[in-house]
């Protein structure tokens, strides 16, 4: 049984940082860049949800749908001004500038909120469902994580496989000077998939901060990392291995803690990523291109 | 030897190398002189130690970035291996050799022979993917250098030398020490560190590197870097050439590991974080890949910086985090990028 719960609790983490990954990897397959401040952007939704919980009295999901929206802007913004002037220019002078735009998020995040770390209260109370005659128990925030992230993958599926913007997207990725020709307006979509990536880190950090319900402002850094981690285990550009990527990170790190030890949960899991990238090393649904001579 | 190199190079590359050495040289005189006649604060004192060590990691991050052309993202992995080597066989050395530059540089080579260990060790695996991917993992590794040294024990006593993982299992005898002792890091450090000492390792590495990069070797490196296909097809051993690099710049990082170290009297793993590795990685893409100088001057610049910007308080990270962005975007704008190059009075003709 308790390998059950430590399961279904990998499975929740999972779930969060596949919401995450999937912004670093929709981001990644279509402007080629990695979007070092996505992690700060839970952060800010995390704050904004926060706010509009406890100091407004907000409905906890009028709180997300706020932080949501103004998670979009932000992730617009950002891209509109940091990034965009940089779309000619070296892939590293593009890292640098996210990795500035990640201090920039964090130490504003600072001076508008403290350093104070805040008790971030479950947006769907701390309550639990009892199975198994109480033998397992699951939180209701578990539950909660699990049903949004596999809704999100549904949609995103239908959203980028079905429509005409998800069409646009996947052009896009695979060229853009193909894509323009065809008449599609590449700078808006990038601009969408930025507005789209930023929206799920609301809701993720909605989430993470219900399930650990520390909030500062280097909240966002380390889940960032590792759901960046995770998006390349599931071979980064890829949407189902965002999900899948998320979920076994998920899974293996609270093992690791459970099972090995708690201060080499994180060594575990990023020494799992090198021998997966060593047998494909293109992550595990990425796909490998083959260099032409 | 030395001058014959300089003689054989192109003319630009030889008065780059030689611009290089003597800007260190002066500012190592101007620093000195200011130092011993009181004009610097005892801040900036205390930073001149790890603008030395910073300026090594510059440089040999700039090996990997600039010259061989692979994203590294756990530079800091290796600092902290020499580090912590570096200062535990000192604190062994502390009673047998008295000498304090001498101990130090011995640390220092002891720093530079693990780190170089571990960088050939994990170029084994890193080396064979490519872009994003090899960044990923070096930034895997270094988290993962990060962990274990978080969790390692290790002391002497009258037995010899014990170590342990996770918990402290080393059951030291009366009269031992425990050296390192996990997230606790070290504590007690002598500050054997000085500013000259840090001198000669920057230059050394500079010798090191640009040495390299003007060999056989070097010319390799950037060959792999500009066509990898081409390259292999002329018969260049691509996996020895980039092990090379990885190895050499390991190696000086371990160096200034060491150095860095022991200007402080306690050092912990976590110092050694993810955050280190994009600082240093800021030096070598604002000093420009592949400019030793720039590498060089982004370091002090840089580490100087924040310091400087104390009187802003609470402002100062996020002034620099501005700065940050809007260098990235001016030095990337053609509008600006020409305005500068007109202003530069050393341009040459051709690019005119």
């Amino acid at each position: 049984m308790t390998f059950l719960n430590f399961f279904i609790s990998g499975i929740s983490l999972g779930s969060i940082y596949a919401i995450i990954a999937l912004g670093y990897t929709m981001v990644y397959g279509i402007a080629k860049m990695l979007n070092f401040a996505h992690g700060d952007v839970i952060m800010v939704g995390a704050y904004v949800c926060f706010y509009a919980v406890s100091r407004y009295n907000l409905n906890p999901f009028l709180g997300v749908i706020i932080a949501m929206f103004l998670c979009t802007v932000l992730g617009i913004l950002v891209e509109r001004f940091a990034y965009k002037p940089l779309r000619q220019a070296p892939s590293l002078a593009v890292l640098i500038t996210a990795i500035g735009m990640s201090y920039f998020l964090q130490n504003t995040a600072l001076l508008l909120w403290s350093s104070n770390p805040k008790v971030f209260p479950s947006i769907i109370g701390r309550g639990s469902f009892k199975l198994f005659d109480g033998n397992l128990s699951v939180s209701h925030i578990t539950v909660l994580t699990i049903s949004v992230c596999i809704v999100i993958m549904i949609v995103l599926s239908l959203f980028i496989g079905k429509t005409k913007l998800g069409k646009a997207m996947r052009a896009c990725s695979e060229d853009k000077g193909a894509a323009q020709l065809m008449g599609i307006n590449v700078n808006a979509t990038i601009s969408m998939t930025f507005a789209i990536g930023s929206g799920l880190a609301a809701i993720a950090g909605a989430l993470l901060c219900s399930a650990y319900p520390t909030l500062m402002p280097t909240t966002g850094a380390l889940p960032g990392i590792k759901a960046f981690t995770a998006a390349v285990f599931g071979g980064i550009g890829s949407i189902p291995g965002a999900f899948l990527g998320g979920l076994m990170l998920g899974v293996i790190e609270i093992f690791a803690k459970a099972y090995i030890s708690s201060q080499l949960s994180d060594a575990v899991v990023f020494a799992v990523l090198i021998i997966v990238l060593l047998v494909k090393p293109a992550g595990l649904l990425g796909k490998s291109i083959q260099e032409k001579v | 030897m030395t001058m014959k190199r300089l003689i054989n190079l192109k003319r630009t590359e030889a008065r780059r190398i030689f611009i290089t050495y003597s800007a260190v040289v002066i500012a190592y005189v101007i620093f000195q002189v200011m130092s011993s006649s009181g004009f610097l604060s005892s801040s900036m004192r205390g930073m001149l130690v790890p603008i030395c060590a910073y300026m090594v990691m510059a440089v040999s991050l700039n090996l990997v970035v600039g010259i061989s052309g692979e994203l590294s993202l756990g530079h800091a992995g290796f600092m902290s291996i020499g580090a912590f080597s570096g200062v535990a066989s000192a604190i062994l050395m502390q009673s047998t050799i008295t000498n304090a530059p001498v101990r130090l540089a011995l640390a220092m080579i002891v720093g530079a022979i693990f780190a170089a260990i571990a960088g050939f060790l994990i170029g084994i695996p890193v080396l064979r993917l490519k872009g994003d991917y090899l960044a990923i993992v070096t930034l895997a590794f270094g988290e993962i250098i990060k962990s274990i040294l978080n969790n390692f024990y290790f002391g002497v006593d009258a037995q010899g030398l014990h170590f342990s993982m996770l918990t402290d299992t080393t059951r030291l005898l009366k009269g031992g020490r425990l050296i390192i002792r996990g997230p606790m890091g070290i504590s007690g450090i002598m500050k054997i560190a000085t500013f000259p000492m840090g001198f000669i390792l920057v230059m050394i590495s500079l010798m090191v590197v640009f040495n390299l990069v003007n060999s056989r070797s070097g010319r390799a490196f950037m060959a792999i870097r500009d066509d990898r296909i081409a390259a292999e097809s002329i018969g260049l051993d691509i996996t020895k050439y980039k092990m090379m690099a990885f190895v050499t710049s390991a190696a000086l990082a371990g160096a200034a590991g060491a150095l860095f170290a022991m200007n402080y009297s306690t050092i912990v793993a976590n110092k050694f974080d993810f955050n280190t590795s994009i600082l240093i990685l800021v030096f070598v893409v604002l000093g420009g890949q592949g400019n030793m100088l720039g590498s060089i001057i982004a370091a002090a610049a840089l580490t100087v910086l924040p310091e400087k910007l104390r009187g802003f308080s609470d402002y100062r990270m996020l002034l620099y985090a501005i700065i940050l962005i809007v260098t990235m975007l001016g030095t990337n704008n053609a509008e600006i990028r020409e305005f500068f190059t007109k202003l530069n009075p050393f341009r040459r003709k051709e690019e005119a």
